[in-house]
């Protein structure tokens, strides 16, 4: 049943040369029960169509060959049959209940809301998604991590083009697995193939998805609903680890919490924080802002000479941090450290001439969001 | 107010007037049917040109040619203008021309409101493309709209689209009362409900279609502009509105609207078929019941484009059983037309090679639908190039491939000229590889797993976009060898017979070709 | 007139009825949404509001009550249950809090959405009180903490063990500043850092 369909087009299209990606004909069967089962109806209806067009279009191409004028074919003039007419409506329907019964077993399956091991909230952002393990303080964003210059086709593009990020999701294996969907602003849809799992993360409003998977591995997705102008570019990257590296993964993610918290009482020198706010500009603000500064007219604004940039310090900091309501700009407090923030904003107050010299140290800035979380 | 009686009298006595004013204040059907099509043709290509625009940036991985933005703009407004601009309008202007010399009818039932919805297009369309030039750009949300990118995200010019929407849902409603007007009133004496000619029938039910969903469209839209402007919210969370009501309400107007650029392409090809297979259709009578059922069964499926919103389990039951169900009454159609070709004496002019090609592929786009209707196999599918290829299947060598059959099907009795039949048949291979060398790889990069609405996408999908984007080239271009062989034909050929075809059953066959300014003023008997 | 002529107005009359019908019809889906989503549970929306006498409580069974908080795009306030997971019995009326901060120099209102997973659990979680009743305004750099009282319904389908009850907040401050006196009721809430 696995046997990749419709070799017929390999043939057509056999001229074009192979470059560097495989001519891969069919649907995933995927890692997961849900999905296997998934895939075998697939190629169950499949197969069932397939049968039904050999029928229609035999009898059809039967027709053509031999009932044509230039053949002499003299037209019998039969045109109806009752009989017939009710034996082609009652045959589709009969294969029809034979395609409900296991779409319907395999539906159920799906809607098993039996106890989860783990929950994950799944928040859609334009165009980003975060991940906040409930009952663990972890809590991150995941952005593609595809560098602009293959995107504009200045260098050579990596294997995992589009479909790379620099925080994936990490589970543990062979457990199930709760996904909470929800979205920040528009309408995304979080999906990862191999899973068989998609689901709309709706604004306002909770979905709920699960998975177990019992084999370690990366699998990659996509955000599958238009979300705006860069839906093209927020991959869905799911890390499955056995449960002992998962353990393992927890800890390292809280130590290097507590160390980025270190870092931010650390002095750090103007140079560093400029090298560092250009990498997190390209990364976070780039999309809108773009990497040049000068934004794009009438949509998003240039931090080139812009009067904020260049004088209010404080106004700046507040709109990193909380984003600016009814735009898109978003609240970065959440999403970068103090550090990280420190140096963007040390980096836009000096980068493409805005030459202000000032800088933004990290301390300032866990000052003023601790200055909030104090609870 | 004119009446239709006043009106062909008047004319009858003028003749048609001269120069641009003919066609600004004509209330003829004929000339109305025309300006449709060419009006359709026009938007056609403009869509046309849109979707190449796509596939060029799509031809390889990386931004080539056009920015995300622009990109998303291109889609949205392909999307619009085909489904508004291009099918919609080739269907009424088909109805325009022959249902009236199919029913027997001197004219449409109401010239002056035929006129009205008409021009309203050009307006409709004109602002329209006009946001393409404002700042912020076109819309960008998809020809689906969704909330709420669509409203709370949605560029400046959104209120344009929105105007342009009811516009053309009034010349919608307009052209489906008239329809319905001419063929309940106007029938020639003996021509009973069961006697109409199929392309009659399916117009018939798909003017009911109309006139239950475009009012919906237009709610739509108009809860749309209350929650941009008005500070409503229908669609905002924030004020207990919710998104996915939107899409229900949508939906239920883009369920029905499918089926309406489908029905009348139904109705083309069953009338094209026994003219070429010299027999008559088998099984008028379970057409017509296949035709009223899928239009019912239309207004209780919509959910189906929904299924990963986040439905309960017995709503993606019912949905997918309900959608499934419209397997029997189309395959019903696809029989009848194969049984009208068994033991037939078949020729193969272009009309028929088009008719042809339209029950293969649409059968094709029927079988992805129907794998698209298995909830569980949609998880998979849903807004993925599986769904393009399938809709495009239906729509481009359905929809759109019914059309042209009809063009060159009808075009002698228009013109009074043959077409060229070997550019004809030039025209029919160069649009059925195009448009399988286009679309039937997209059912791969689907299946492999690429979103639709992406204008750069991972380097697995490379190879089978560069394919889609060379058949979309050839197909594209292949188009304009159909605007030169009508062109021909307008201004000479060989010259048409009363009769065109061989064994064509239908009034329309009785008149003149071309068809005199002014027929059956007074009604023929039907027997 | 003719006989002709009058027989199609009658038509014309009759469809453009039919279009305003259905153009009626399609606001009218809005409430029937609505009705459609109490008897489903579909988008797990919350109708259940208000006072409810429920018979006793089910002390052999346990649920698991998740809390959970979204921020909408551009709401920049700290915003988090107290105890972000809670074990009740159903039929008994349990109190918790979401803990709420404005960062921001200036005053907000916001407004909480409530949504529940799975979507089937909706209409047997019974809020008793809410902060999400109300537009909740925030002072400038103002931390106050917002009341929940609810019940799980003891009729809650067995198979159900764990409901997750998210609040989406969003930012309402520009619409609401006109008619601020009107809404958010003090008594409710208590300021506990500034």
């Amino acid at each position: 049943m696995r046997v990749s369909a419709l070799p017929l087009l390999l043939a057509v299209a056999g001229g074009v040369p192979a470059a560097r990606a495989d001519w891969s004909l069919n649907m995933t069967p995927g890692v997961t029960e849900i999905s296997q089962a998934v895939f075998d109806l697939h190629m169950t209806i499949f197969w069932i169509c397939v049968a039904i067009g050999v029928v229609v279009f035999g009898v059809m191409l039967w027709s053509i060959f031999h009932h044509r004028k230039s053949k002499g074919a003299q037209a019998k003039h039969f045109h109806e049959n009752t009989l017939v007419e009710i034996i082609w409506t009652v045959i589709p329907f009969v294969i029809l209940i034979g395609m409900a019964v296991p779409a319907t077993a395999t539906l159920i399956k799906m809607y098993d809301k039996s106890e989860a091991d783990l929950d994950i909230q799944v928040t859609g952002y334009q165009w980003k998604w975060r991940y906040q393990y409930l009952g663990e303080d972890i809590d991150f964003f995941s952005n593609l991590s595809t560098p602009r210059e293959q995107i504009s086709n200045d260098s050579e593009k990596g294997e995992n083009y589009l479909l790379e990020v620099d925080n994936p999701l990490v589970i543990p294996a062979d457990k199930k697995v709760r996904f909470l969907i929800t979205s920040n602003d528009v309408i995304h849809s979080w999906w990862v193939p191999a899973f068989a799992v998609k689901k709309d993360a709706v604004p306002g409003f909770i979905n709920e998805a699960w998975t177990r998977v019992p084999k370690p591995g990366i699998y990659r997705g996509q955000c599958a609903e238009l979300c705006g102008v860069d839906h093209g570019f927020m991959p869905v990257v799911v890390e499955v680890k056995p449960q002992a590296e998962y353990e393992q993964w927890l800890a390292d993610v809280r130590a290097a919490k507590a160390e980025q918290a270190a870092a931010a009482q650390q002095e750090i020198s103007f140079d560093e924080l400029m090298a560092q706010g250009e990498q997190v500009y390209n990364r976070a603000c780039a999309a809108c802002h773009q990497v040049t500064g000068e934004g794009l007219p009438n949509v998003f604004p240039a931090l080139k000479g812009s009067a904020m940039v260049l004088q209010d310090m404080a106004g700046h900091i507040d709109i990193v941090l909380n984003g600016k309501s009814g735009t898109a700009m978003q609240a970065f407090r959440d999403q970068l450290s103090a550090v990280e923030l420190a140096a963007v904003i040390t980096y836009e107050r000096n980068a493409w001439g805005n030459d202000t010299g000032e800088m933004v140290s990290p301390a300032e800035i866990s000052q003023r969001t601790a200055a909030s979380a104090t609870e | 107010m004119t009446t239709l009686h006043q009106s062909v009298k008047q004319t009858e006595q003028h003749g048609p007037a001269t120069g641009l004013t003919r066609w600004l204040y004509t209330t003829n059907h004929k000339d109305i049917g025309t300006l449709y099509l060419w009006f359709s043709f026009i938007m056609f290509l403009t869509g046309g040109c849109m979707a190449l625009m796509i596939r060029a940036e799509l031809f390889q991985p990386g931004l080539q040619l056009i920015d995300p933005e622009f990109f998303n703009q291109m889609t949205t407004m392909h999307g619009l203008i085909m489904v508004f601009g291009a099918v919609m309008p080739a269907f009424v202007g088909l109805a325009n021309w022959m249902v009236p010399m199919m029913v027997g009818a001197p004219d449409m039932a109401l010239p002056r409101m035929n006129n009205w919805s008409f021009w309203i297009l050009p307006f409709a369309f004109g602002l329209m493309l006009s946001t393409l030039f404002m700042e912020g750009g076109a819309p960008n949300f998809g020809w689906t709209f969704y909330a709420p990118l669509s409203t709370t995200y949605a560029p400046p010019s959104v209120t344009f689209f929105i105007f342009a929407v009811h516009m053309m849902g009034i010349s919608s409603i307009m052209g489906a009362i008239n329809i319905i007007a001419t063929i309940l009133n106007l029938r020639a004496p003996g021509m009973t409900m069961m006697k109409l000619p199929l392309f009659v029938w399916t117009w018939l039910i798909t003017a009911f279609l109309l006139i239950a969903v475009m009012p919906v469209l237009a709610g739509v839209v108009t809860m749309m502009l209350m929650d941009i402007h008005f500070g409503t919210s229908f669609f905002n969370a924030a004020g207990g509105g919710d998104p996915v009501l939107f899409q229900h309400v949508f939906w239920f107007f883009g369920h029905p609207e499918v089926y309406i650029m489908i029905l009348p392409a139904f109705g083309i090809v069953s009338e094209i078929i026994p003219t070429f297979a010299r027999k008559r259709l088998f099984g008028y009578a379970s057409m017509v019941y296949a035709t009223a059922s899928i239009a019912f069964l239309s207004f209780i499926v919509w959910a189906h484009h929904m299924f990963t919103v986040g439905l309960p389990l017995a709503g993606e039951l019912f949905f997918m059983f309900a959608t499934m169900l419209i397997a029997v009454p189309t395959g019903v159609k696809v029989f009848n037309w194969v049984a009208t070709m068994f033991h037939g004496s078949l020729t193969f002019e272009t009309p028929m090679l088009f008719a042809l090609a339209f029950v293969v592929l649409f059968t094709i786009g029927g079988f992805s639908g129907l794998m698209l209707a298995i909830a569980p196999a949609d998880f998979q599918y849903h807004d993925t190039y599986f769904v393009v290829a399938h809709f495009h299947y239906v729509l481009v060598p359905g929809a759109i491939f019914a059309i042209m059959a009809g063009a060159y099907y009808w075009l002698p009795k228009w013109t009074g000229h043959y077409y060229n039949e070997r550019l004809g048949r030039w025209h029919f291979w160069l649009s059925f590889i195009g448009v399988n060398i286009t679309f039937f790889p997209m059912h791969f990069i689907g299946l492999a797993g690429m979103p639709r609405r992406i204008p750069d996408y991972a380097l697995q999908f490379a190879d089978f976009n560069m394919v889609a984007s060379i058949g979309a080239f050839i197909f594209g271009f292949s188009q304009l060898l159909f605007l030169y062989i009508v062109i021909a034909t307008i201004r000479g050929g060989e010259k048409a017979g009363d009769k065109v075809w061989e064994q064509p059953t239908g009034l329309e066959w009785t008149l003149p070709s071309p068809a005199p300014y002014h027929t059956f003023a007074e009604p023929p008997e039907v027997k | 007139m003719d006989a002709m002529q009058r027989k199609n107005l009658r038509l014309v009359r009759r469809l453009i009825l039919g279009c305003l019908l259905m153009f009626c019809f399609g606001f009218a889906l809005v409430p029937l949404y609505d009705v459609f989503c109490k008897v489903t549970g579909l988008n797990g929306k919350v109708l259940n509001v208000g006072p409810v006498s429920i018979g006793g409580q089910d002390l052999a069974r346990t649920i698991k009550v998740q809390l959970i908080a979204v921020n909408n795009e551009g709401m920049p306030w700290l915003f988090k249950a107290q105890t972000p997971q809670l074990e009740v019995h159903p039929g008994e009326t349990r109190k918790t809090a979401y803990l709420a901060h404005n960062p921001t120099a200036s005053r907000m209102v916001a407004q909480a959405i409530p949504s529940v997973a799975p979507s089937e659990a909706a209409q047997y979680l019974h809020k008793v009180n809410c902060f999400c009743f109300d537009q909740q305004p925030l002072e400038g750099f103002e931390t106050r903490e917002m009341p929940l009282l609810f019940v799980v319904d003891p009729e809650l389908p067995s198979h159900i063990k764990t409901i997750t009850l998210s609040y989406t907040l969003f930012d309402i401050t520009p619409k609401s500043e006109q008619h601020t006196e009107l809404i958010g009721d003090r008594s409710t809430t208590r300021r506990i850092w500034l």
